[in-house]
C-alpha cells in the first residue's frame, strides 16, 4: 500500500499540491482523473521521487520513502512519464534490458533477467520489432517499448503517466487488460493517469479525482462514475449509462 | 561489427603512431626519437582525457554539441596567464616557472569549478543547464577581461599570451608530464567504474532516477573527474577541449552502440589518430608554421557545420 500524507508542492508561489492525502490500495488498478493542471503528474512525480516535495510524507509498505535508498526503491516502484525520448541509438530489446538494471547494476544479466525481459516484450507485442531501433518506430510502438521497460523492472508498484499516449484503440485496450492482469494476478499496484474517462471507468478498480491539488473524490469506480460527481470534476454535463453492468459516460454535448 | 570497427580504429591509431615515431628521423635519430616519445606520451594521455571527459560531459548534459570548454576552464586559464604577464610586465619570457605555473593553473581551474559547479549543484535546486549557463557567462567575462589586458600590454607581451591561446605539444615539461600521467590515469581508471551508470543516465535523468541511479551523486562524480582531467590537460598543453566535440561525435557515428565503454574507447582512439596525425603534419608538412589547434579547429569546425546541417535531432 502507498499512503500519502499531507503532501505540499509549490512551484514558486503557485501551489500545485495542497495537503494532499490518500491511500492507494494494494493489488488494484487506480486511475487518477481530473482537469489539466490539477497536479496529477506532479503527484506521481513526487511519489516516484523525481520531484522534491515541500512537505508531507509518503509511505510504501509503512516505510517513509525518504529513508529508502535509490537502489532499493527502484526494485519497489517504477514510473513512466508522459513523454519519452532518447538521443541515443538503442534497440527495443536494449531499452527493455535497462529495466533489469536495478537488479544487475551493470553486471551480466542472469537467466531470470532475460526471462523477465522476454515476458515484457511478449506482453507488449514487441517480439517482432525487438531488434529495431527506437528512433525508427512509430509513436505507439515507442510507447509500448517504454511500457515494456517498466514491466521488465518488475516492481510491486507501477506508476504510469498517461500510458495510452499515442496508442490506437486496440493497443489501449490490450494494455489496460495487461495492467489489470498484472494487478489481479501478480498483485502489482498500478496507479495511472488516464484522460479517457471511459477507459478509466471500464478498467480501473478505484478512481481518484484531483481538484486544486487535493483529492476531491476517491472510491471504487462505480461510486465515482456518477453524473453529479463527474460534472463537478470536469465542469461538463455527464450522462452515465450502464451496459453489461459497466458504466459508460456520455459527455459530448 | 562493433568489435571489427574498434579493431580498425586500433589499427589506424597504431599506424599513425608508428608513422609519427619512426619516419623522417633525420640525422640524429636518437635525440629526435626521445623528443618524440615525450610528445607522444603527452598526446596519448591527453587524447584519452579529452575522449573520456567529452563523452561523459555530453551524457550528463544530454547534448551532443557541447564540450567541457563551455564550463569556462580555458578562459580561467588564459585569464590567469594574461594576468601574470600583465603584473610582471617587461620580461621577455613567462615570469613563472613552468612548475609553479602548472600548479597554480590547475588549482585555479579546479577551485573555480568546485566552487561553482560542485557547490551549486549539491543543493539540487538548480539544473545542469543552469550551471552551464553560469559557466558560459563567466567564461565570456573572463575572455573579455583577457581582451582588455591584451589591449593594455605591449606587443611583445601580447605575443607571449598568444602562445597560451593555442594548444602545443612542442615544449612539454617532462617532470610535469610524469605527475600529470599519474593523476590522469587514476581519473581514467576511477572513471571506468561509473560507465555502466552513465549508460543508464543516457536514457535521460528521469529514467535514470527511476532505475535507481543516484543522479546528483553521479553527476557530481562525473563533473569532478571531468574538472580534474580538463584542468590538467589544459595546464599541460593549453586549450584543447575543442577536440572533444569532434572525437565524441565521430565515435557515436562510427560505433553502433550506446555503451560508454565503447564510445569512450572509440573517442580516445579517434583522438589519438587526430592529435598524433595532426602533430605529424604540423611538424613535417607545415614545418611548425601552424599549430595543431588551428589544424584540428579547421577539421572540427567543418565537421560541426556538417553535424548541424545534417542532424535534426540535436
Amino acid at each position: 500500500m502507498i499512503s500519502i500524507k499531507n503532501i505540499d508542492k509549490k512551484y514558486g508561489e503557485r501551489s500545485i499540491l495542497n495537503k494532499l492525502t490518500i491511500n492507494f490500495p494494494k493489488g488494484k488498478v487506480t486511475s487518477l482523473i481530473g482537469s489539466n493542471g490539477t497536479g496529477k503528474s506532479t503527484l506521481l512525480g513526487v511519489v516516484s521521487r523525481l520531484l522534491p516535495k515541500d512537505a508531507g510524507h509518503i509511505f510504501v509498505l509503512e516505510k517513509d520513502i525518504a529513508n529508502i535508498s535509490g537502489k532499493a526503491f527502484a526494485k519497489q516502484l517504477s514510473f513512466l512519464k508522459q513523454s519519452n525520448h532518447t538521443h541515443i541509438r538503442l534497440k527495443v530489446r536494449e531499452l527493455v534490458n535497462f529495466g533489469r538494471f536495478p537488479y544487475t547494476r551493470g553486471k551480466r544479466m542472469q537467466e531470470e533477467d532475460h526471462q523477465k525481459v522476454d515476458r515484457a516484450l511478449q506482453f507488449m507485442d514487441l517480439e517482432e520489432i525487438a531488434d529495431s531501433y527506437i528512433d525508427e518506430l512509430s509513436g505507439g510502438q515507442r510507447q509500448r517499448a517504454y511500457l515494456a521497460l517498466v514491466l521488465a523492472q518488475d516492481t510491486d508498484y507501477i506508476l504510469l503517466d498517461e500510458p495510452l499516449n499515442n496508442l490506437d484503440m486496440r493497443y489501449s485496450v490490450q494494455i489496460m487488460k495487461i495492467l489489470k492482469q498484472f494487478a489481479h494476478e501478480f498483485g502489482k499496484t498500478v496507479i495511472m493517469i488516464v484522460h479517457d474517462i471511459n477507459i478509466a471507468a471500464y478498467y480501473s478498480d478505484y478512481i481518484a479525482a484531483l481538484q486544486n491539488g487535493r483529492i476531491a473524490y476517491f472510491g471504487k469506480t462505480k461510486e465515482i462514475i456518477q453524473p453529479h460527481i463527474l460534472e463537478k470534476i470536469f465542469g461538463l454535463e455527464f450522462e452515465v449509462i450502464e451496459k453489461n453492468d459497466r458504466p459508460v459516460c456520455l459527455y459530448f454535448n | 561489427m562493433l568489435k571489427k570497427r574498434i579493431l580498425l580504429l586500433v589499427a589506424i591509431a597504431i599506424g599513425v603512431v608508428s608513422i609519427y615515431m619512426f619516419t623522417l628521423l633525420g640525422s640524429s635519430p636518437e635525440y629526435v626519437f626521445s623528443r618524440r616519445a615525450t610528445k607522444l606520451a603527452a598526446m596519448l594521455l591527453i587524447s584519452c582525457s579529452i575522449g573520456y571527459s567529452s563523452v561523459v560531459f555530453q551524457t550528463i548534459t544530454e547534448n551532443r554539441i557541447l564540450t567541457p570548454s563551455i564550463m569556462g576552464f580555458e578562459s580561467v586559464y588564459i585569464l590567469f596567464q594574461a594576468l601574470i604577464i600583465f603584473i610582471y610586465n617587461g620580461s621577455e619570457v613567462h615570469p613563472l616557472e613552468s612548475h609553479t605555473n602548472f600548479i597554480f593553473s590547475v588549482f585555479l581551474m579546479i577551485g573555480f569549478a568546485s566552487i561553482l559547479y560542485l557547490a551549486l549543484f549539491r543543493k539540487g535546486k538548480v539544473s545542469v543547464y543552469f550551471l552551464l549557463l553560469i559557466g558560459l557567462i563567466l567564461g565570456t567575462i573572463f575572455m573579455s577581461m583577457t581582451g582588455f589586458i591584451e589591449l593594455l600590454i605591449d606587443p611583445n607581451e601580447f605575443s607571449i599570451i598568444q602562445k597560451y591561446l593555442f594548444a602545443s605539444f612542442n615544449d612539454i615539461n617532462t617532470n610535469l608530464l610524469g605527475i600529470s600521467t599519474i593523476i590522469l590515469l587514476s581519473t581514467l581508471i576511477g572513471g571506468a567504474f561509473i560507465l555502466h551508470k552513465l549508460d543508464v543516465l543516457s536514457l535521460g535523468k528521469d529514467h535514470a532516477v527511476n532505475l535507481g541511479i543516484n543522479y546528483q551523486r553521479l553527476v557530481q562524480i562525473s563533473l569532478l573527474l571531468i574538472t580534474v582531467q580538463v584542468a590538467i590537460s589544459t595546464a599541460l598543453v593549453g586549450p584543447i577541449t575543442f577536440l572533444g566535440i569532434l572525437i565524441a561525435n565521430l565515435s557515436y557515428e562510427f560505433l553502433p552502440t550506446y555503451k560508454h565503454k565503447y564510445t569512450i574507447l572509440g573517442a580516445c582512439l579517434i583522438g589519438i589518430i587526430f592529435v598524433v596525425g595532426g602533430q605529424y603534419l604540423v611538424e613535417n608538412l607545415f614545418n611548425m608554421a601552424t599549430t595543431i589547434s588551428i589544424l584540428i579547429n579547421c577539421v572540427g569546425g567543418i565537421y560541426f557545420i556538417i553535424l548541424l546541417v545534417k542532424s535534426r535531432t540535436i
